[in-house]
This record gives C-alpha cells, structure tokens and sequence, in this order.
C-alpha cells in the first residue's frame, strides 16, 4: 500500500531530502521557540570591561584625543585622588543627604496624597487634574524660583528632589488603588471588614507592587534633579564637583564624578529590588 | 435562621435584571438557584448578602443566626477571593481580626476549621501553591471559620475542571452531613444543582425570573453520580432551561 502511493506519485526518493522515509514518513519541523529573550549574566560585565579596554586602547594609541576623552586610567587616578583627600566621603555626604531628606519626603507625601486620591472622590477630583498639569514640568526651570521660596542653601535643592520624587510617587500610587482587584474588596466587605481594615489588609497590599516601581522611578529622578540642584550654589556636592570640572575642562574628573552618579544609581536601584523580593516575596 | 426573599426585582438604570422573586431558604437545607448565563444569579446572591441594594422587594432573616455566629451571611466566591500575600492561616485570620475575640481563639478556630476542610498540612501556605480545588477548600474554611448562618455560594465550583468539581462536591455532601449548614447555592451546572440541593430554583432569562422550583427529595448522601432519578431531574430542568438558554445566548449584554 504505501509502496503503490510512493510509487504512483512518481517522484524517486534521492538523497537530498534525507528526513524522508520510504512512504512519505517526515519528522515534523520545529516551528515554535523563540521571542523569549533571557538574561545572560556573564554578558554584561564583559560588555563593560570589553569597552573601557577599548577606549583605554584608543587613548593610549591616540585614536581618541585626551581632549575628546579622558583615559580609563586618567579617570582612574581622578578618583583616587579624589578618594585620598578625603573629598569624595565630603560630596557624598552632602548629596545623600540632599537625597535622602528630599526623597523620603516626597515620596511619603506623593503616597499619602496617591491614597487620598485612590479612596475619596473630592480629593480625587481635586488633586487628579492638578497632579496631571504639574507633573510634565521640568522641575529645574523652576529651580530660581524654588531658590527665592527656599533660599539658595539646603532648602531649595531639597524642594527640587521633594517635588521631582512627588508627583511620580502620588501616580503611581493611585494607579496601583485603581487596580485593586475589585472582587478583593467586595469579599472584605461581605465578612464585615471595617474600611480601614479593607485599606490596610486589602488596598494597600495590593498596590504596594506599582507602589515600588514608582519608587524605581522616582528615585532616578531624584539622582538627576539632585545634580541640577547642586549646581547652583552649593559648595559640596557630586553635582558641585561634577560642575567645577566642567567649568575647569577637567574631563577625567567630571567623567569619575558622573561614574559616581552612575553607581549611586544602581545602588538606589540595587536596594529597590532588595525592598521588592522582601516585601513582595508571596509573589515569587 | 431562616431566609426569605420576598417580592425582589431589580434594575441597573434601565436595564431589568430580576423581577418579582420570591424564594425561602430554609434552615438546615441547600437551595440552588440555576439559570442562563447573565439571567441576574449572581445580582440576585449579592442582594441576598447585602452587598448590593434591591430596587424593590425585601430581604429577611427569620430567628436568630446560631450563638458565636461572627458574620451570618458569608460568601462563598466563585474566584475563590484569597489574599495572595496571605498564607492560608492569614487568610483564614483575616477575617477574624476584628472581632473582639482573643488570639487564642482566633488560632483555636483556625485550626478547627483547617481540620474540618483537611488542609492542616497547608496552614503555612501561599495561595499561589495551591491548586485551584486546594483554593477553593480555603475559601469554604474560611467561611466556616465566622461560624455562619448561611452560606452564600456564587457558583463555587465554576472554576474548577470537572475532576476537582467532582471531589469537591464530595466534600460538601460531607460536610452538609455532619454540619447541616444553610445555603444558597448558585450555579449554571444542572448537574451541581441535583447533587447538591434541597431545592432547586429555575430562573428564565434576562429578566430573571422564577420559572419552576424542583424539590428533590433524596438525601444527599445517597446522591450517586449515576443515579438514574436525579438524571430524570437534570433532564427536566435541562428542558425547562434549554430554550431560556437559546435565547438568553443571543440576547445582547447591554440591550
């Protein structure tokens, strides 16, 4: 039978189609696979230390301009010169706690008023508009006006975090209420959980995960305002120091400053995620 | 305590839902409530909690609910409704929190309704390793846990496949025959409702009304999966329901 069907169709069997069998009998071709795109971990650090020995090359063998781009090991000793005077531990500490004050501050008042706006409709109404209209200003262009309200000490450069922290955390956080699973809620409500116990045990657990990733963003852009800030008026600082080396051409010190950011960036990034795998660990 | 629903209809703006039902629910029995999809079943349990306002109509409960009685009328939930970031005990201890009861009764009554639903071995669970039956066995423990009057099912097992629906069924029987507790059960499984009810409510389609009430009178536990009787019932309640279902299925969802 399959004989006669291999044979009335007339095409002899040759070598070049290997995967087929007497009788027409073929494996199926995988089709399938793909599309899912999966972290390597290795790769990263060897894309970055492949760069820096690139550039390092071009430096040393005069293909990049030390104008242009400071060497790795310029930028290198920049920043243990700047470790060894002690000056590093000085900006440091003067930007964290900039930082700090501002975005804690800002992200506890942009959660606060990110419920008020998830719960009650006249806060809703009020605030949701508004919230909308501030929230696309660059807050450095208010920065001269932030330094007439605040001064031109801590006070205004914390204000620019504040408000830059502020308004990603307050959408976030209503974005997470108005996702709450409204079965969830209706399932409190009928074993007779009061509404704060429906906000504390229901609400607020399930937005704390949108709650987390505007903490994500909020705190990048605290990093960038914090810079912005610094350049006007502040005597420490990274932001200062990167400025001053701007202003004095230093390019092995501005890069080793901008590399300090770039760290203090996946630090703050590094603890989020830590704070994520704590708190969100039922989710693993 | 019994329940009785009397006169109820109801409307969402203009839309009718449900109009003029009448059913008692009485102690000690299941009622299951059938019907086409979207003929107001599950409008019509959520009015019955109390966790929506009838438009026209009342909604009683006749006597006392029993002593220790945290929250008469409880929910079951068709989507199980468990707190993903609680652990079944959390889950359980959720619902117990603001009652003026004392931590070693809220644990006493946690592990006594583990035991009743066999899920000790899970007490320290997250619900996202459990399977969907294991689920839905938290939710039922959970409900026994305020010690209700009655039990409000919104179709249970809908979620479930059909050899976790047939277990779990089991285990209500089970459990109806040691505890003899009080429910409304609402499903679109005809087969649920001659398993498991007392009585069983026909509703038309949208708007829902009372077609025909089935009293079944053979007790539960002698309810077998092949019993030639109860399959002359679900017959009788397919017929009466197959052609409310025709047309229910081409009715327009916000006509």
């Amino acid at each position: 039978m399959t004989d006669s069907v291999s044979g009335t169709a007339g095409a002899p069997i040759t070598d070049d189609a290997p995967a087929t069998e007497a009788g027409g009998r073929r494996s199926v071709p995988f089709r399938g696979g793909g599309f899912a795109p999966k972290p390597v971990w290795y790769v990263a650090p060897l894309m970055f230390v492949a760069l820096v020995l690139l550039w390092e090359f071009g430096s040393s063998n005069g293909y990049i301009s030390p104008l242009v781009l400071p060497a790795p090991t310029e930028v290198l000793g920049a920043f243990s010169d700047l470790v060894r005077s002690g000056m590093l531990a000085k900006h440091l500490q003067a930007s964290l706690t900039r930082l700090v004050i501002g975005f804690a501050c800002g992200a506890t008042l942009g959660v606060l008023v990110g419920v008020a706006i998830g719960l009650y409709s006249i806060p809703r109404s009020a605030f949701k508009p508004l919230v909308a209209a501030i929230f696309p200003i660059p807050k450095i262009a208010l920065l001269p006006l932030f330094i007439i309200w605040f001064g031109i000490g801590e006070g205004s450069k914390v204000a620019t975090i504040l408000f830059g922290s502020f308004f990603p955390m307050v959408i976030a956080t209503y974005g997470g209420i108005d996702a709450v699973d409204r079965n969830l809620i209706r399932m409190g409500q009928s074993f007779n959980l009061s509404r704060v116990a429906i906000v504390r045990n229901i609400i607020l657990p399930s937005a704390l995960p949108a709650i987390l990733n505007g903490m994500r963003i909020a705190a990048s852009i605290s990093i960038i305002l914090l810079v912005a800030a610094e350049m006007i008026g502040a005597e420490y600082g990274i932001g200062a120091y990167v400025l001053l080396a701007g202003n004095l051409m230093a390019t092995d010190q501005l890069i080793a400053g901008v590399a300090t950011l770039s760290i203090l960036g996946l630090i703050v990034s590094w603890l989020i995620s830590l704070a994520e795998r704590y708190f969100l660990r039922w989710r693993a | 305590m019994d329940l009785e629903i009397r006169n109820l209809s109801h409307h969402y703006d203009k839309l009718e839902v449900l109009r003029d039902i009448n059913i008692t629910i009485p102690s000690g029995q299941v009622v299951c409530v059938v019907g086409p999809s979207g003929c107001g079943k599950s409008t019509l349990i959520r009015l019955i909690g109390g966790l929506e306002q009838p438009a026209e109509g009342e909604i009683n409960q006749i006597g006392e609910p029993p002593q220790g009685s945290l929250n008469p009328l409880t929910y079951i939930f068709q989507d199980f409704a468990l707190l993903p970031w609680r652990t079944v005990e959390g889950n359980i201890s959720l619902v117990l929190e603001g009652h003026p009861i004392s931590r070693e009764e809220v644990a006493s009554r946690i592990a006594n309704v583990l035991d009743r639903t066999r899920l000790s071995d899970f007490a320290h669970v997250y619900p996202k390793q459990l399977s969907g039956g294991m689920k839905q066995r938290v939710a039922i423990a959970r409900a026994l846990a305020v010690n209700p009057a009655v039990l409000l099912m919104d179709e249970p097992l809908s979620a479930l496949d059909s050899q976790t629906r047939e277990l779990l069924m089991d285990d209500l029987v089970s459990l109806w025959e040691r505890e003899r507790f009080t429910a409304c059960y609402i499903t679109h499984n005809l087969n649920e409702a001659v398993r498991l009810g007392h009585r069983v409510v026909v509703l038309s389609r949208r708007p829902g009304e009372i077609r025909e009430t089935v009293d079944i009178d053979i007790p539960l536990s002698e309810r077998k999966v092949d019993s030639p009787e109860l399959a002359r019932t679900q017959t009788k309640l397919w017929e009466m329901m197959r052609e409310e279902a025709l047309t229910a299925d081409r009715q327009l969802a916000d006509a």
